[in-house]
């Protein structure tokens, strides 16, 4: 079945007003065009779920489609703080948010739970912590089978999930590789699954190497083709982290003025992807790495 | 040789490292210090990044923890589902590596809010993996500057426990991790007493008087009796900052 459509069209049909929504990816595979195209459609009261809220929830703050955020670590990484997040937690601008906060163990456990549909998740972190005192999601259980305490989170089901990759076929079936985050754990959490791909490619790329394989097509419901869709983030082995953009956010987003000119020129006032690659081009093409290639691997053909 | 006070926090810190063998790598400074650490007396020193890499060998300084450097040449790249549950709860890293955004007398670190959780005064970035990295990790070295705001008697919120109210209170946790071992700064080096578990100090940087450290310290502290001075950076070490690890000085200016 081929599931490819525009960001436009799969936005529009998959992301609705007060959904909860995963637009995961750690560092990596950070997926800026579906953000942007959300914002373009002004989603409203969405509940946005991320380990690292990123620059692209800070983006996506500021312009007033997030009610609520689900995270672990909101700073810009290397660089210093969230400054859309801290005046929306701070003075409430635009809009105040409520905060539903773990640590990121807590948080991929929330998304391991969801993904095999437990209950809960149990792990060893939090103790002497204060964040079970501020979170009621966050339990202290004792084990069924010995004197251990052990905490537990509940499951994490987002409506749907987002999620940037190298490649995939039409049929959604995506490979990844570099950091793979939870992009397999929030895929398989999620109602609904949009992937984003630098790359369409043949079935036939796919079955050739399976080990690769994190999302299948069973799960996918829209496949985007979106070259450098996740810049300023990167995508391994195409593109290099624009780290200077991430050291520019921090001015940019410092007064609320400069973070909407930024927004009005770099999203409102564009189409779609396409015309923010064009518009970045030049910035684009320093970003290509040189080349690291790993050696073929044999499966064997059994006939 | 000139220095700055940075440089001299810088590799003061990884030598603490030198002996360790799997390092949890924190975001900022903890990041320059282990890649110092790596290229200089511990080339075997495996790095460990909670965005799923064990084995990193970076060719240059990751910005951010996520940085793509870290996968290429590194022993395994991973989901974060494995590195948390299979390298860090299953009790293989010896020695976790944070930064601290407030830090009080017992090595309580506070990166979630300063004033209170549901109206703070200033709302900091959070756990990320801090929390259950000191809980976690054998022990926990820290490295942030000295100043009064960072070094407070106790901290407004516990993301990452240290000793908690001090003396056996740790202990109670029944936790693998016993918790701050050092506390590295740009002025001095803390360590925390056997019984009390309270931070003393005991190695001043050249040149820097123990008025300089009360000032900049929210209690009243105590001096080991065999008060040390840090050793200066070799010229190697600053070669290694200076060309290879923080050409722009981000860090270490």
């Amino acid at each position: 079945m081929n599931k490819v459509i525009s960001m436009q069209h799969a936005i529009r049909e998959f992301v609705h007003d007060g959904d909860t929504v995963a637009i995961e990816g750690f560092t990596h595979l950070i997926c800026f065009a579906a953000a942007h195209e959300i914002i373009r459609q002004r989603k409203q009261d969405l509940t946005l779920c991320r380990l690292t809220p990123d620059m692209i929830y800070d983006q996506m703050i500021a312009a007033g489609v997030c009610k609520k955020l689900v995270f672990s670590y909101a700073g810009n990484p290397g660089v210093g703080s969230l400054q859309a997040f801290r005046r929306a937690v701070e003075k409430g601008e635009p809009r105040s948010i409520e905060l539903d906060e773990f640590s990121h163990f807590g948080l991929v456990a929330r998304y391991l739970a969801g993904a095999a549909r437990l209950p809960f998740y149990p792990l060893k972190s939090y103790s002497g912590s204060d964040l079970p005192k501020v979170n009621s999601q966050i339990r202290e259980m004792q084990s069924p089978f010995g004197d251990e305490k052990i905490f537990v989170v509940p499951p994490l089901n987002p409506d749907v999930a987002i999620l940037h990759a190298q490649r995939a076929d039409e049929n959604g079936n995506t490979q990844i590789w570099g950091l793979t985050g939870v992009q397999k754990e929030a895929a398989f959490a999620s109602q609904r699954v949009i992937v984003v791909v630098e790359e369409l490619v043949s079935e036939s790329v796919i079955r050739a190497d399976p080990n690769r394989t994190m999302i299948p097509g069973l799960i996918v419901n829209a496949v985007v083709v979106e070259p450098f869709g996740a810049h300023p983030s990167y995508v391994q082995g195409m593109y290099d982290r624009d780290n200077a953009f991430y050291v520019e956010w921090d001015t940019i987003s410092r007064e609320a003025a400069t973070l909407n000119a930024w927004l009005d020129e770099w999203v409102y006032g564009l189409n779609s992807r396409a015309e923010y690659v064009e518009k970045m081009r030049a910035r684009l093409e320093k970003l290509k790495p040189g080349d690291a290639y790993a050696e073929p691997i044999n499966y064997g053909a059994y006939t | 040789m000139n220095y700055s006070q940075n440089e001299l926090m810088i590799a003061a810190a990884a030598r603490e490292l030198q002996g360790a063998r799997v390092a949890f790598v924190g975001v900022g400074l903890p990041n320059i210090v282990c890649n110092l650490a790596q290229r200089s007396h511990s080339p075997n020193l495996e790095l460990v990044y909670e965005a799923g890499v064990f084995g990193a060998r970076p060719a240059r300084l990751p910005l951010s923890i996520g940085d793509p450097t870290i996968v290429t040449g590194a022993v395994s790249a991973m989901g974060m589902a494995d590195l948390f549950q299979l390298y860090l709860q299953r009790g293989l890293i010896d020695v976790g590596f944070l930064g601290a955004a407030q830090i009080d007398k017992f090595g309580n670190i506070n990166t979630t809010v300063i004033g209170d959780y549901q109206k703070p005064k200033v709302r900091l970035p959070g756990s990320g993996g801090a929390a259950e990295i000191a809980v976690l990790c054998e022990k926990i070295l820290v490295i942030t500057r000295l100043n009064k705001r960072a070094f407070v008697p106790r901290v407004d919120f516990i993301t990452s426990p240290g000793h908690l109210e001090g003396g056996g209170a740790r202990k109670k946790l029944n936790v693998r991790g016993r918790g701050p071992e050092a506390v590295i700064t740009d002025l001095c080096i803390l360590r925390f007493a056997e019984d009390t578990r309270e931070m003393i100090v005991t190695s001043l940087h050249p040149n820097v008087t123990r008025e300089k450290v009360q000032e900049n310290i929210g209690w009243e502290v105590r001096f080991a009796e065999a008060l040390k001075i840090t050793p200066e950076p070799t010229e190697r070490e600053l070669e290694l900052i200076r060309d290879e690890l923080d050409p722009h000085g981000l860090y270490s200016r």
